[in-house]
């Protein structure tokens, strides 16, 4: 050992801790000064303001709400704004026997046992003994002065002006902005307590749910004194609220009322998008609802009669709404044959009015029975022909053609800012072993070639297709804020582009949709008469009830609400789209007859100016040929 | 000689029987009077914080029992007899807390407690309280002292391995408690000042860097929080601001028992357990609060005097950091309340209402006791 034996040195070691002791019990004597002082600080010199706080029946910390958010269309008109409204409240605290103070507001507003049962509820649901809650909302002039008068009677009961949501706009928004309602018991438990503690209302659907964190703003609050009776005496501190943001909204008000009128009363959804940068201009269900009816708590009776209607006005069809897409598809389908090289554009296949598989008897049907003869990509598309397509999804097989749909957003959520979008549904092998046990028949994909089968898509969706057609692959999701508080959305999940081995098929498939509207044989010619610009479009049928082989589709044997649903697509201008429209018409029967029209309409009323004349911003460019074909 | 000899043994013999009853079962007779005055103010406030909760008071009362009990079992165990148990206390406890842990995530919750049904159920970071500082104690004794840099990284260790399992649990007051106690024995071990001042000296440019470079906005926020409750008044400065104006508005002299208005009409929350401190403050007034530092002195007082006089150096260390450590609890219980330190919850030892933590603290009055009372040699003065 190099080390020196240590010895330990007891004497020593008693020393340092008998040190160490004596500066322990300094601190200690020390920190008890300071703990000593602090009291004294609070207790002597601070006793009078302290003592004045708790005689005067207490310090309340009282949560200031923040103010909403106003929702904007894009030109500045006014959507969703806060109105002042006088509403009633009670703190149970100051109230005393409050179930004896809610018979007594019963008597005095003449209400019913119903109505007290609610209070009730809404009193259970309070916080803090302290905290008002409001028991009856938008109360009238009279009302407000039989409280006043009977006040003596009301004990913690006070009438408090606070601001509402308000929808200007009424029904015409209630699927895009949706509306908000007054916080629930379970929304409750979710909620950030202090955040919301002076809130009463949180978005419930579209808009307003989706933007709730930026559109609620952060709480404020004072510290006030009251007296005994509850009157604010003084307010000792105040913080304010940050109010919420503004949010401009990418819809236009003329284009959603110039397409509700398109519809004219029938029941669809209409959706139109700015294909360049993914913007809703319009946004249409009808029929819809005046979302100012659940601002205030909606009557049981007034909402029944809205959820039980046979036209179900609060189902949003273009984001919830799933259908067949029909041939609607077809162009989609187009690109997946083109890209993959099962066809070129020149092949060409012969249609006798119906396709059969080798080995099979059934029949799959051209919906012209007669049959096109000769048809290649460009007149099947024109002509909407079935044949072809057929036997283009059986030489793509089920695999290739769920991939490319997918990518063409069937069966996902397309959407950046929409609440409880639905994703629709794209079949594939895997999805029917998963959901049915069965294998999947070749059958099965012929049909998915027209957009009929297990396909489902929302008009949304559809619409996002064919702005993907519009925009050469290029992916900007939907979207209906066009800022908050100045700042566009971000979208944190983009999806890839679609990038062709051949970019020369987007405009082949977009020629053969220009055919559609403009060619003498185009089936939706009609709809392009008088038109001050080119039209690339395609219509669809979506088939109700299921018609049996050999049975011809009647509609004099179908009751109306079994006939088939309307749908068409299209964007304008075709070399240069500024829109794309997607109109769903239920059991409008014709896509071509009756959904091109209301396309056409909405198309107009975007592009066209008052005169009727294309707008200076969407005329084509003349230094812009070369980029046509 | 020899009749001397048997001549002084005998007086010895005389001394110890004059003794006294109570050192010969090796209770500390000025200790346990303290400690009996604080559990009767203890109840009286209680009674009064609880809103005259009988059912709650007689919980309380038991729970004296059984610290009680217990600190007079753990009086007759010898130190030395201690000393030799600790290292193997401590691998149990930590072992313990590595299945509170384990258990703890998979519950996917978290949780202090080991519990047996029907057998025991107890938390191990309460039983680290007094195995902490022993374990310490029996390392630093067996050193010269001051101890060496080597010594002092062992001894870290040793108390940061405990220390991160409870803050694990998570339970931030507990692990800092903890911690503290080891730190003590370091302490009065004499750890070396300029150690101490350079420790203290490089936190606050960690903490700086750590602020402006690591820390993101939200983390920010919930520091400021924490040190400044009072910036969320709708969150914990709720408390505060309450707590404060129950203690403010009792004045020198205080509303008088049963008369506080703050406690009594549910303004102060919390305020039969950590926030106990404020009824009192309310209803007995500076007086009162300062009749109870008094007594706590005392108590702080007679446990230095323990370890000044503590015949082993593992006596000295383990009663020295057991009494600074319980000074801790007092002195940051008092400062949340009224105001000064941020809100941990820390219970105002042995008057808020809670059994475990009383049952713990008695047990580690009974480490003293038995440190005082086993000394060889003792003479009456």
């Amino acid at each position: 050992m190099s080390q020196p034996i240590r010895l330990k040195d007891h004497e020593k070691d008693a020393r340092l801790v008998r040190n160490r002791v004596v500066v322990g019990a300094s601190a200690v004597m020390l920190l008890v000064c300071v703990l000593i002082a602090r009291l004294y600080y609070l207790q002597v010199i601070q006793y009078d303001y302290h003592s004045t706080l708790s005689e005067n029946n207490r310090v309340h910390v009282q949560p200031i709400p923040p103010t909403r958010g106003l929702i904007f269309d894009r030109n500045g008109v006014i959507i969703a704004d806060n109105r002042p409204s006088f509403s009633l409240s009670m703190t149970r605290e100051r109230a005393g026997d409050w179930q004896q103070v809610l018979d007594a507001i019963v008597e005095v507003l003449e209400l019913t046992e119903d109505d007290r049962a609610l209070f009730e509820k809404r009193m259970r649901q309070g916080r803090r003994p302290f905290e008002p809650v409001p028991i009856l909302f938008e109360l009238t002039e009279e009302q407000i002065a039989r409280v006043a008068v009977n006040q003596f009677r009301l004990p913690g009961v006070e009438v408090v002006a606070q601001l509402v949501r308000h929808y200007p706009q009424g029904a015409h928004f209630a699927h895009s902005v949706g509306y908000v309602g007054r916080i629930n018991e379970k929304e409750l438990k979710t909620l950030d307590p202090v955040n919301y503690s002076g809130t009463h209302h949180i978005g419930k659907t579209g808009i307003e749910r989706f933007y709730e964190p930026q559109l609620h703003g952060q709480v404020g609050y004072e510290e006030v004194e009251t007296n005994a009776r509850g009157r604010v005496l003084r307010v000792l501190k105040r913080t304010d609220p940050k109010p919420g943001q503004d949010i401009v909204l990418s819809l236009d008000i003329k284009l959603q009322e110039a397409a509700e009128a398109a519809l004219a009363g029938r029941r669809g959804a209409i959706v139109a998008l700015d294909p360049r940068t993914g913007e809703v201009l319009a946004m249409v269900s009808q029929p819809s609802f005046d979302p100012n009816l659940f601002v205030t708590g909606i009557s049981f009776k007034a909402y029944a009669e809205l959820r039980d209607s046979i036209d179900r006005p609060l189902f949003n069809r273009v984001l919830r709404g799933l259908y067949p897409p029909g041939s609607t598809i077809k162009p989609a389908v187009a690109i997946a044959g083109l890209d993959s090289g099962v066809v070129m554009a020149a092949s060409r296949v012969f249609d006798p009015g119906y396709y059969q598989l080798p080995n099979y008897d059934h029949k799959y049907r051209n919906w012209n029975r007669s049959g096109d003869g000769w048809v290649d990509l460009d007149t099947a598309i024109m002509r909407s022909n079935d044949t072809y397509f057929y036997d283009l999804a059986h030489k793509m097989g089920i695999d290739r053609l769920a991939s490319y749909l997918n990518r063409f957003g069937i069966g996902r959520r397309v959407s950046l800012d929409m609440f409880e979008e639905s994703a629709g549904l794209m079949p594939s092998r895997e999805w029917k072993r998963a959901t049915r046990r069965q294998a999947w028949f070749p059958g099965e994909t012929l049909i998915l070639g027209i957009g009929q089968g297990y396909m489902q898509a929302t008009p949304l969706q559809l619409a996002q297709a064919t702005a993907l057609i519009a925009n050469k692959g290029k992916w900007n999701r939907p979207h209906l804020a066009k800022t908050i508080e100045g700042q566009p959305p971000v979208d944190d999940d983009p999806m890839p582009d679609i990038v062709l081995r051949d970019k020369s098929d987007w405009a082949k498939v977009t020629h053969g949709m220009e055919q559609v509207m403009h060619n003498a044989r185009g089936t939706a010619r009609k709809a392009s008469i008088g038109a001050q610009y080119r039209i690339a479009g395609k219509s669809g049928t979506a088939q109700v009830v299921a018609i049996k082989q050999g049975e011809k589709y009647d509609r004099n044997k179908l009751q109306e609400r079994h006939r088939d649903h309307a749908l068409f697509v299209g964007f304008a201008p075709a070399d240069d789209p500024r829109i794309v429209v997607s109109v769903m018409v239920e059991n409008g029967e014709s896509g071509s007859g009756v959904a091109a029209p209301v396309v056409r309409q909405v198309m107009d009323a975007w592009l066209l100016d008052e005169q009727g004349h294309l707008k200076a911003e969407y005329a084509p460019a003349t230094v812009a040929q070369e980029t046509a074909p | 000689m020899k009749n001397n000899f048997d001549r002084m043994l005998s007086s010895e013999d005389v001394m110890r029987r004059r003794a006294s009853f109570l050192q010969r079962i090796h209770i500390d007779g000025p200790l346990l009077i303290i400690l009996l005055t604080l559990a009767a103010g203890s109840l009286f406030v209680l009674y009064s914080a609880s809103g005259k909760n009988w059912d709650l008071l007689l919980k309380q009362a038991s729970s004296f029992g059984l610290g009680l009990a217990s600190m007079f079992v753990i009086a007759q165990l010898e130190p030395r007899f201690m000393a030799r148990w600790v290292p193997l206390a401590y691998l149990v406890g930590v072992l313990l807390l590595v299945v509170v842990d384990v258990m703890g995530h998979n519950a996917m919750g978290a949780t202090r407690w080991i519990n047996i049904p029907g057998v025991i159920r107890f938390q191990p970071s309460e039983f680290m309280k007094i195995i902490m500082p022993a374990t310490i104690a029996w390392y630093l004794a067996k050193r010269t002292l001051p101890p060496h840099l080597k010594h002092v990284m062992i001894s870290l260790v040793l108390i940061g391995v405990p220390f991160i399992l409870i803050v694990r649990q998570p339970d931030l007051g507990t692990a800092l408690l903890i911690l503290a106690s080891g730190a003590f024995v370091l302490f009065m071990g004499g750890l070396r000042w300029r150690w101490i001042l350079s420790v203290v000296a490089a936190a606050v440019p960690v903490a700086v860097a750590m602020w402006f470079f690591v820390m993101h906005d939200y983390q920010k926020q919930r520091v400021l929080t924490f040190l400044d409750p009072e910036s969320d008044p709708l969150g914990t400065g709720w408390n505060i601001i309450q707590s404060k104006a129950a203690i403010g508005s009792g004045g020198v002299f205080g509303k008088g028992w049963l008369l506080g208005t703050q406690s009594h009409l549910d303004f102060l929350p919390e305020s039969h357990t950590d926030f106990i401190i404020a009824v009192l403050g309310e209803e007995f007034g500076l007086v009162g609060i300062c009749a109870l530092l008094l007594i706590y002195l005392l108590l702080i007082g007679r446990g230095l005097m323990i370890t000044a006089q503590a015949q082993t150096l593992f006596g000295k260390l383990l009663a020295g950091s057991l009494t600074m450590t319980f000074f801790v609890y007092v002195f940051v219980n008092i400062g949340m309340v009224s105001g000064l330190l941020p809100v941990v919850g820390v219970p105002l030892p042995f008057i808020s209402y809670g059994g475990t933590s009383l049952v713990t603290l008695l047990s580690a009055f009974g480490v003293l006791m038995s440190i005082h009372t086993h000394r060889k040699w003792i003479a009456q003065v």
